[in-house]
């Protein structure tokens, strides 16, 4: 227990494979991170962590608009995975380099060949971690294609993991039928983390033209309506795997991360409630876990990391 | 919600070779400097500044470039488009004596904010950019509010001879000017605000948008600042900070693309 200026403080420090977090908000991919310049910003706006957008060997430019719409409960994306290619954006990486607050590179590749170049490339410029992009719901040939397969998937984590020495982290969709089988997978291919959820699967349509609106149809889904789900995957999980677990999905609040946190998370991603609370919702989230720690008489956020399990 | 809402185009009007504007039924409000996503199905999405205030009646005038604008171009009457917004943050206009510097269809959002000026009484400028007399639009109108119109063109066809930044510059000279607001060229925009050493000076940028929300990042500009939401429209201040403004912009991939 610390005091300053008579007040009890809480420990909301978190740690995740031997990284430590200053605080236990990251920001997602793909949302303010193409270029450094973006990511410096919300470094400034107290993120713990920042994980790159998911980048490939190649350049793609993603698919034509609209990409992004909002309905009334979450946000639907196609974006198509657009990126520089990894040549073009270590630029922006090394630009990261001094930064005190860690950059995890997300990575995505069609196979195991195509993951270790990207890892290795991302490791030589200098990030803490790496994030494998296996749920991309919406890129054909990539993310989600690679990422229902449980084989596959502790083919690729094994082998990045034998090539370079970060650690690695595999982010998992809910758009499987059993995501436990997924998370052992990763487990088994020597992850050091696993990070749930990416977006769900979903469609939006305009009844005057009777056409979807997103130029891919189908996209994912963000934001606050998916939470719950991201919960549930958290949990079912953390029931499974012993390795630390990242939680992402509608987190908007500080009550939305410890409900994470108490789901068996280490930390949680921020990604579409940069939409809803403005970029400075990295400070705003952790101010209220504060609060609610304080307000409940918890002291230590690894103390109640998993709690609801017991 | 925010998505397309599926409205007709009322008029298609055009205005120089290769410039149309389109108008149709919006009612939320919008102030001059905003922009809508226009929405084409099965072709693409893109940002438009709006050029017409009308009531419930709103316009945006576009040169035909490529995908999206070609099928802008052919819309008749009739026909539906996507439309949603506003975005972004609009000009501030306020001085004594403003003077506005559109290159090539920059003029068009300028229009709304030159009227609006010269309702609020303040004396208007408007220098007009063009290479030349055929891509010439919008003097009428802007005549026709109560502002002074100056005419530069690349090869002398009509008006001075010359760049849109150097008519602008012997304004600056000439008169007392307060406040520079522009939208063109961005090599032309950081030309005058390298001019604009004690006026007060805004431009409004042009980056690739995907989201326009401010989340997928692909608008940005200097340390994260979002085009969509901080911008378009950005002050002096602003810009003399942002290492990018007139040297390079990204593709839709987010590669840099070089002024
Ligand atoms: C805030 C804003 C306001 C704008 N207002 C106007 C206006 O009032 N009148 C006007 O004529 N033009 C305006 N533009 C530019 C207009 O959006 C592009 O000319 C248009 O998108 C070209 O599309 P295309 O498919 O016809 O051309 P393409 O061949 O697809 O592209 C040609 C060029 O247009 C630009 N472009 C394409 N898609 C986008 C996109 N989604 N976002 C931004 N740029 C894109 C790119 O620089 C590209 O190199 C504005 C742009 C922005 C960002
Ligand atoms: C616009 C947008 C782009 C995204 N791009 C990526 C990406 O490139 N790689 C990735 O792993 N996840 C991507 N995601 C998913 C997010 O990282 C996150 O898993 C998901 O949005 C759920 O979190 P949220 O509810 O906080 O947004 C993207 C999400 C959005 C909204
Ligand atoms: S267009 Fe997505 S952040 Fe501006």
């Amino acid at each position: 227990m610390y005091l300053t200026f008579g007040v009890t403080l809480v420990d909301i420090t978190t740690k995740i494979a031997g990284i430590r977090l200053k605080n236990p908000t990251m920001l997602a991919s793909g949302i303010m991170d193409e270029d450094a310049g973006s990511m410096q910003r919300i470094i400034e706006c107290d993120a713990g962590a920042i994980v790159t957008k998911s980048i490939g060997l190649n350049a793609r430019e993603g698919y034509p608009n609209p990409t992004v719409i909002e309905l009334n409960h979450g946000i639907l994306n196609a974006m198509g995975l657009p990126n520089p290619g990894i040549e073009q954006y270590c630029q922006e990486i090394r630009q990261l380099k001094n930064s005190k607050t860690p950059v995890i590179g997300s990575i995505y590749g069609a196979n195991t060949r195509e993951f270790i170049e990207l890892g290795k490339r991302m490791e030589d410029h200098g990030v803490s971690a790496l994030e494998l992009n296996l749920s991309c719901p919406h890129a054909k040939s990539y993310g989600l294609e690679v990422g229902c397969d449980p084989k596959l998937v502790q083919e690729i984590t094994s082998s990045v993991k034998e090539k370079v020495g970060i650690p690695i982290f595999v982010k998992l969709s809910p758009n499987v039928t059993n995501i436990i089988e997924i998370a052992i997978a990763a487990e088994e291919g020597n992850a050091d983390a696993i990070v749930a959820i990416n977006t769900v699967k979903g469609m939006k349509i305009d009844l005057e033209l009777g056409k979807p609106i997103l130029s891919n149809k189908i996209g994912g889904y963000s934001g606050k309506a998916i939470k719950p789900i991201g919960i549930r995957c958290v949990y079912e999980i953390a029931k499974n795997v012993d390795i630390p677990i990242v939680g992402v999905g509608g987190v908007t609040t500080g009550e939305d991360a410890l409900e994470y946190i108490m789901a068996g998370a280490s930390a949680v991603q921020i990604g579409s409630g940069v939409y809803y609370r403005g970029i400075d919702i990295f400070k705003k989230v952790c101010v209220e876990i504060e609060q609610l720690m304080k307000a409940y008489g918890y002291k230590k956020l690894t103390e109640i990391i998993g709690v609801a399990h017991t | 919600m925010n998505i397309p809402k599926i409205t007709k185009i009322i008029e298609s009007k055009r205005e120089a070779t290769d410039i149309k504007t389109i108008t149709f039924h919006y009612p939320e409000e919008i102030e001059s400097g905003q922009f809508f996503m226009v929405w084409m199905p099965d072709v693409d999405e893109i940002p438009m500044s709006v050029s017409y205030i009308n009531g419930d009646i709103k316009g945006i005038t576009f040169r035909k470039i490529g995908d999206a604008t070609s099928a802008l171009y052919k819309l008749k009457p009739g026909n539906k488009i996507g439309i949603r917004g506003p975005y972004g943050n609009g000009f501030k206009i306020q001085g004594k004596h403003i003077l506005f510097v559109g290159g090539g269809t920059g003029v068009a959002m300028l229009a709304p904010a030159a009227e609006e000026a010269v309702k609020n009484s303040i004396s208007s400028t408007v220098v007009i950019g063009v290479k030349n007399k055929s891509e010439l639009f919008f003097e009428k109108r802007l005549k026709k509010c109560g502002a002074k119109v100056i005419i530069s063109t690349d090869d002398g066809s009509v008006g001075y001879k010359g760049f849109a930044s150097d008519a602008a510059k012997e304004i600056l000279k000439k008169e007392k000017i307060d406040a520079v607001l522009t939208c063109g060229p961005e090599m032309m925009m950081k030309t005058l605000l390298d001019c604009c050493k004690n006026i007060s000076f805004q431009a409004s940028l042009e980056r690739y948008m995907k989201c326009s929300i401010g989340i997928c990042g692909q608008c940005c500009i200097g340390k994260g600042l979002r085009v969509c939401i901080d911008g378009p429209v950005f002050d002096g201040k602003t810009l003399k900070n942002v290492k990018d403004f007139g040297v390079y912009r990204r593709d839709s991939a987010g590669r840099k693309i070089q002024f």
